[in-house]
């Protein structure tokens, strides 16, 4: 008499036994792998690069910090870090400005859709031909801004050749398409604000301003996070649109970290790999101050607050 | 042969091969070149086909990349997958490559074609540790461009020296007119100024040890060329906001007769002359002298052909570059740039008044250096751009801005 084969018995197969806790790894493999080489990988090997003073062509050279300790007394390196702060504080205006332009366009009235792609508009071109655009506005002698302000006040300003205002220039020209952006995240919040509570607010007597701050406001938690999130990202990255409009220019004042990284390691006059990494450093450092508040937030309330 | 560095490209090349056997019996000489802009890509189209008429056996293949991307790309294929030959600039600007082993030496083709006399003007620009490594095929000068209707009416007459420079600007002045215009937006543009400034008040050799890093930027001589320089912009003869301007755009104020003055380089007249200049409206003088007993030199920024150290075939490199450096080879293959041959037994199109120019001009010159960007090290070079392009937005920060470069210059040049 030949045994059964006992379904529950020790026999399992290895694979059989394990599959509940392997398959979920199996699904992510793909995902880990691309990342481990394309985003942990680079990370270490920027950090590694920090270290070295290295043109990509010769052999590498260990300088210890010393890359680091060239980068505090780098003028162009703390004009690119007060930009960058510049760029941040005043980024954030896309956020109120976004809900501001949402709730006005939440509303029905005939062709409101037609209204809201073009408010959505300067989101779906590109970075590149908004800084385009914005480059012939500021430009002088010809652009529509120069025009106006020679017309208002006798001489033109060329916003991008005035060291201090081209920063706040691009800032401008990077705002229109964050706020079109943040508009966006706002309007698809506001569907989902429950009408009974609105309903609820306004039979309590709520209007205006106090609606829009204890009703309205806590509903859209969840948007104003990810318009946050978006726009701290956007303002961390702002590299194509100083790129366009003033390649950092007039003599370096609007460079940015990640520009002035670029500039060090990639350009035409830079090819000083150590020293570029020695900025993306800093910068990912920076970034990951935001990111960690963020995830550290996020897994706060996943796990119900 | 032309083909695109592209999956797409490369299929139709091997289609190619594959169709016609005879092809497959020949050498292959890859040839990689930022040659895209429409008139050097025809000239050598037909500078190769030239080449393989002579040397039928030999099959160059090009791969085109785009002008400004070939600057990134050189130094990925150089240490990747060389090609046989390369083209690239002279000057300090290959000095990384051949300091690197990337290039090869080339003294023994110089030697066996006779080029140290017949490419005498570019040889010391090709040399590093008394080696050539590479063939200089064209140049072009530098120099001052003007609004000739504009002269005449302000009755200016064409300067001399650069005092009657400066006084014709006050005339161009007090007509509304900017005396000198510049767009320094890609910076670049400010360079050729100072390179000019240098070279009128302090000579070629100073101004090749200042490039060097051998002289301070705080040197009293150094402040000399900006004192002459400010001469033009304390007054306000120098087109404002130039530090947004592209330098095509401010070529259109020359043509438009908003500006009588342009320092460039000649590959500028093609724009001028597309914004409705012509040779009667368009003209060209050396930059005038400043220091009468300092020798001229000018820019003359050459382009060359390398053979990469890990070329496959460098044999049939070395008759390619043999080949290009043959004047009428450079001859006729500037005819159709629009550029100068380096050898000095090629011949230039007399019909064409800034060609011809120019050419006297730098065979007269006691020196030739290359422009600043490829004089300096790459890194003093944007360091010195951003300085020149703030001086003439803001004179008075004359003493940061030297005092700046003074200390990147002890940081650069270790």
């Amino acid at each position: 008499m030949t045994a059964l084969p006992d379904a529950h018995g020790p026999k399992r197969s290895w694979w059989k036994s394990n599959q509940q806790a392997l398959t979920p790894w199996l699904f992510l493999a793909p995902g880990i792998f691309m990342f481990a080489v394309y985003v942990i990988w680079p990370i270490y090997a920027s950090f590694q690069f920090s270290f070295y003073d290295w043109d990509g062509l010769s052999p590498k050279k260990w300088v210890g910090w010393g890359n680091y300790q060239e980068l505090w007394g780098d003028r162009n390196f703390i004009i690119s870090l007060k930009n960058n702060i510049i760029w941040l504080v005043l980024y954030m205006l896309a956020v109120p400005a976004g809900l501001g332009i949402a709730i006005f366009l939440n509303q029905t009235v005939a062709g409101i859709r037609i209204y809201k792609s073009l408010f959505f508009f300067p989101f779906v071109i590109s970075q590149v031909v908004v800084g385009l655009m914005f480059a012939w506005f500021y430009a002088p002698n010809f652009g529509l801004f120069f025009k106006l302000t020679e017309w208002l006040f006798g001489t033109g300003t060329a916003v991008l050749a005035n060291p201090e205002y081209a920063t706040y220039g691009i800032i401008v020209a990077g705002l229109w398409p964050q706020i079109a952006y943040c508009m966006i995240l706002y309007l698809t919040g506001l569907n989902n604000v429950a009408p009974d509570q609105i309903e609820a607010a306004r039979l309590d007597g709520a209007k205006g301003l106090k609606m829009l701050w204890y009703v309205v406001l806590p509903q859209l938690r969840p948007a104003t996070f990810i318009a946050v999130v978006v726009t701290v990202i956007g303002a961390l990255r702002s590299f194509d649109l100083v790129s366009i409009m003033t390649n950092g220019g007039p003599f370096g004042q609007t460079r940015v970290l990640s520009f002035y990284m670029y500039e060090k390691a990639l350009s035409e006059y830079g090819y000083r790999m150590g020293y570029g990494a020695a900025i993306a450093v800093v910068l990912f450092l920076i970034m990951m101050v935001f990111i960690a508040g963020f995830v550290w937030k996020m897994v706060r309330d996943e796990r119900g607050h | 042969m032309l083909r695109k560095p592209l999956g797409a490209g490369l299929a139709l090349t091997l289609a190619l091969l594959a169709g016609t056997s005879a092809i497959a019996q020949q050498r292959v000489l890859t040839f990689n070149t930022d040659t895209s802009d429409p008139a050097p890509k025809a000239a050598f189209e037909a500078l190769i086909a030239d080449f393989e008429a002579e040397y039928p056996d030999i099959d160059v293949q090009v791969n085109l990349f785009d002008h400004e991307g070939y600057k990134t790309a050189i130094r990925n294929f150089l240490t990747a997958d060389s090609p046989d030959l390369a083209n690239w600039y002279a000057g300090n600007r290959m000095k990384p490559f051949v300091d690197a082993g990337q290039f090869m030496d080339v003294s023994d083709v110089w030697a066996d074609n006779n080029l140290n006399d017949q490419l005498a003007s570019a040889e010391s620009s090709m040399t590093i540790d008394g080696k050539q490594w590479g063939v200089p095929y064209t140049y072009y000068q530098w120099g001052m461009y003007y609004n000739k209707t504009l002269y005449e009416q302000v009755g200016a007459k064409v300067p001399e020296t650069y005092d009657e420079f400066v006084e014709n600007c006050k005339l161009f002045k007090d007509a509304g007119i900017d005396c000198l215009t510049t767009g320094t937006s890609a910076m670049w543009p400010a360079a050729g100024i100072f390179d000019y400034f240098n070279l009128r008040t302090n000579g070629y050799d100073f101004h090749m040890a200042l490039t060097a890093g051998e002289v301070e930027w705080t040197d009293p001589r150094v402040r000399e060329t900006f004192a002459q320089w400010n001469r033009l912009v304390e007054p306000g003869y120098i087109t404002a906001n130039a530090a947004a301007i592209d330098w095509q755009d401010a070529a259109a104020l020359l043509s438009q007769g908003k500006a009588a003055n342009y320092i460039m380089g000649n590959f500028a007249v093609a724009t001028f002359k597309d914004g409705g200049m012509t040779d009667d409206t368009l003209g060209f003088f050396p930059f005038p002298t400043i220091n009468p007993d300092v020798a001229r030199a000018e820019d003359a920024p050459t382009d060359t052909v390398h053979i990469p150290a890990g070329a496959k075939n460098p044999e049939d490199a070395k008759t390619f570059l043999a080949f290009l450096a043959r004047p009428d080879v450079q001859t006729k293959l500037n005819t159709a740039l629009g550029q100068l041959p380096v050898n000095n037994q090629s011949t230039v199109d007399e019909a064409d008044p800034f060609l011809s120019q120019g050419f006297t001009m730098l065979s007269e010159a006691s020196g030739l250096a290359q422009f600043f960007d490829r004089d300096a090290p790459a890194e003093m070079a944007a360091s010195g751009m951003e300085g020149f392009q703030e001086f003439m937005a803001y004179p008075g920060n004359l003493d940061d801005i030297l005092g700046r470069l003074e200390s990147d210059r002890q940081r650069i040049y270790k």
